[in-house]
């Protein structure tokens, strides 16, 4: 009688162990033949290459049928947050897309292991090289791209305007951005986000620097800085819509594109294969730049997680996603992004393809191309003082030389 | 020897002096314990839960806050500088001051608010368990739907608040794209989400007030608002105190509405508490700082929640 209680707890308390997992037992290391299934969480595919992605999945099962992936696909706005999470927690996925801005951070915390046996004569030696560090590659980089300017012909046509050329510079884009605007239809001549990825690079445009050369303070509180946060923000209201008619809210922009009633959109290639035929007619043209050409060139890598219990299969995968001829062959045809590969002969039909028609402005703009300021853990931070600031010079309640000296002070103090 | 449960050790050991055969005290032993087993059984659904979901975490929380951590390398032991970091830091300063504001401005409003739809809603009006459903609707909606409609409707060129105050010739804010404007958007957000909760609280007290009062105050010749001022209100104190207690603990971990309608901005003019917390620990990988911000944010409650505990025997009353 009375030791029902006492098996009631004890039943109870075995319940609590079996569902808290104490005591399981982690799988050892899995042999070639033996079924295994890897997964790979990426943000790259997100917002139209979901299929892309698929296909080259499909592909690399077909040739490797003892390894299933598993997709988790999250946009790039959750993504840094769910990878910082799920490495917190021990539970991320065997393979996942980093970015390079944050290969230092994740390096030093050993959240990625070091790849052995890669074959590095099909990858593009600059960008392979990115992914090192202490002479060990960490991340097989899987795609590059850059930024260009898109334009709607059918605007430039209507305001009487010449289209854009790969001389422009701020003042020819200011004058067609203000002939194209017409806020009684609903026309905006110019987009181009108010944030910190933006305002290095038009910094660099106008013969900025953002670091000081030893990397220990900030260099972009200078006229130059002035004049390209007055750029960027000055934009807001005349020629471009103000945040609290949509700006930075995610697609904003590229709809407002693909409605036609945009003339001119900064942004980068991954976007270039939502457009298809709507608007109707548009191009490509490198940005123009003031006193000098500056374009951001992005890259991805895939890595493998330090405690992935199939690391072997994981690298097959990292390799095939990163390397293959399917892989290509898929970016290329859907102009999703570009193959980071060593082998330039894929490039040959994309750029024969004919929309846009100016493709070759996505490699002239790798000619200058202005790095992403990288100064560790306080990364985020830094992005986050810098769009802050530009934020108030958009709406006008700051100057933009008040504006950057704050933020030149608080970024100093994270440097030190 | 055991003792479990027992509180008279001197009868105990009387006893025991007495008798060598220890049979009797097992038998008063034992359904004691048998006693504490049961009560523990049935304690234990809600006693797990707690253990594992927030004193385990407090105290995890407690040692991440003696360290600095980015959540994914090696911990590093700082003692209590990070403690000493957050309370000269500006930033943690800012959003302390966010959470007051919000605080002052949300309570008034959504107590009052409540408080006029119960005594209205507590007349014998046509409709009124429909009423009372609907203002009880936002209660149990998700923030985050809420919370986006109402960036709608705040929307600052094409909102329809904006819009309606155009019609009476005011030109509306920018809500929250103004710095100025975007903690108000957001205690309006959550006076009017809130208010059917409230509702609900004080109409169940008015419904516990006797009738006979209001009748002995009517033939004494006291008028509506007397009524309500001498009757009304004092003999709501009990439920007035349980939605203030509430209210301000759950004010100071106000969260979803803030990162969902400002995220905090603009220019970190909405920054609160609990905001604060989660940027640092997810967007900055500093998870020893975030802890200890919570750790800070639990006592400041504890100690408000303290001293109302003990001020409500002024003025709350349990006749």
């Amino acid at each position: 009688m009375n030791k029902k209680p006492l098996a009631a707890l004890g039943i109870a308390l075995a319940a609590i162990l079996a569902t808290t997992g104490c005591g399981s037992a982690g799988s050892p290391e899995a042999s070639s033949n033996e079924k295994v299934t890897i997964r790979y969480s990426n943000f790259t595919s997100n917002g139209g290459n979901e299929k892309n992605l698929d296909t080259i999945v499909q592909a690399f099962q077909k040739a490797n049928p003892n390894i299933t992936v598993q997709v988790t696909t999250l946009p790039y706005k959750d993504y840094a947050t769910a990878l910082q999470t799920d490495l917190a927690a021990g539970t991320q996925a065997d393979t996942f897309d980093i970015e390079y801005a944050n290969l230092r951070s994740y390096v030093s915390n050993g959240a990625v292991a070091p790849l052995e046996g890669v074959d590095s004569s099909k990858y593009k030696q600059s960008l392979l090289q990115s992914y090192q560090s202490d002479g060990k590659q960490y991340a097989l980089p899987s795609s590059f791209s850059d930024v260009v300017l898109y334009y709607n012909k059918a605007l430039f046509d209507a305001a009487k305007v010449a289209y854009p050329t790969s001389s422009w510079t701020w003042a020819d884009e200011t004058a067609a951005a203000k002939k194209i605007t017409d806020s009684a239809a609903g026309v905006f001549g110019d987009f181009q986000n108010v944030s910190f990825y933006e305002f290095y690079k038009a910094l660099a445009q106008t013969g900025g620097k953002f670091l000081n050369d030893d990397g220990k303070s900030v260099a972009f509180n200078s006229p130059q800085g002035i004049k390209a946060a007055e750029w960027l923000a000055g934009k807001s209201g005349t020629t471009m819509p103000t945040p609290a008619q949509g700006a930075g809210t995610p697609d904003f922009d590229t709809k407002l594109f693909k409605d036609g009633k945009l003339g001119m959109l900064h942004s980068g290639i991954w976007v270039a294969s939502s457009f298809a035929d709507s608007p109707k007619n548009w191009d490509i043209v490198v940005e123009p730049g003031d006193t000098q050409k500056a374009s951001a060139e992005f890259s991805n890598a895939i890595a493998i997680a330090a405690n992935s219990k199939n690391k072997a299969a994981a690298q097959k995968w990292a390799e095939y996603m990163t390397s293959s001829d399917v892989m290509a062959q898929t970016r290329i045809s859907a102009g999703w992004e570009l193959p980071a590969t060593s082998d330039e002969s894929f490039l040959k039909p994309y750029l024969a393809k004919d929309k846009p028609a100016n493709r070759k402005a996505i490699f002239d703009a790798l000619d200058h191309v202005a790095l992403t300021p990288v100064i560790g853990d306080n990364q985020q931070k830094m992005v986050d003082i810098i769009t802050n600031a530009l934020g108030e010079v958009e709406a006008k309640r700051s100057t933009a030389s008040d504006a950057l000296k704050g933020a030149a002070d608080q970024i100093n103090a994270l440097l030190k | 020897m055991t003792t479990v449960g027992n509180s008279k050790p001197g009868i105990l050991s009387v006893t025991n002096a007495r008798k060598l055969n220890p049979a009797p005290i097992r038998r008063k032993a034992a359904p004691r314990l048998r006693y504490a087993l049961t009560v523990g059984l049935f304690l234990l659904p809600s006693a797990l839960p707690l253990l594992f979901f927030t004193i385990v975490p407090m105290v995890s929380a407690f040692w991440i806050s003696l360290n600095q951590w980015n959540l994914v390398g090696p911990m590093k032991w700082v003692g209590l500088d990070n403690y000493a970091r957050l309370v000269t830091d500006p930033g943690t300063q800012g959003a302390f001051l966010h959470t007051v504001y919000y605080i002052v401005g949300y309570l008034p409003l959504v107590y009052s608010g409540g408080l006029a739809i119960a005594l209205a809603l507590n007349t014998r009006i046509k409709g009124r368990s429909m009423l009372r459903g609907l203002y009880f609707l936002p209660v149990v909606t998700s923030w985050i739907v809420v919370a986006l409609v109402w960036r709608w409707l705040l929307n600052p060129s094409t909102g329809i608040v904006n819009w309606l105050l155009g019609l009476i010739g005011i030109a509306g804010p920018g809500w929250w794209t103004d710095p100025a404007w975007s903690m108000p958007a957001i205690i309006l957000a959550s006076a009017w989400k809130d208010l059917g909760f409230v509702m609900v609280i004080l109409l169940a007290g008015l419904q516990a007030i006797p009738e006979e009062l209001y009748e002995a105050a009517t033939v004494d010749g006291a008028g509506p608002w007397r009524r309500l001022f001498s009757i009304t209100l004092p003999m709501l104190s009990p439920s007035t105190f349980f939605v203030i207690v509430l209210s301000l603990i759950n004010g100071f971990q106000v969260f979803d509405q803030v990162y969902a309608m400002t995220g905090g901005g603009p220019n970190n003019s909405s920054q609160v508490v609990v905001q604060q917390i989660y940027d640092l620990t997810f967007r900055y990988g500093k998870a020893g700082e975030a802890s200890a911000l919570s750790w800070l944010l639990f006592l400041f409650i504890l100690v408000i929640t303290l001293i109302q505990v003990r001020g409500q025997k002024k003025w709350v009353n349990y006749a």
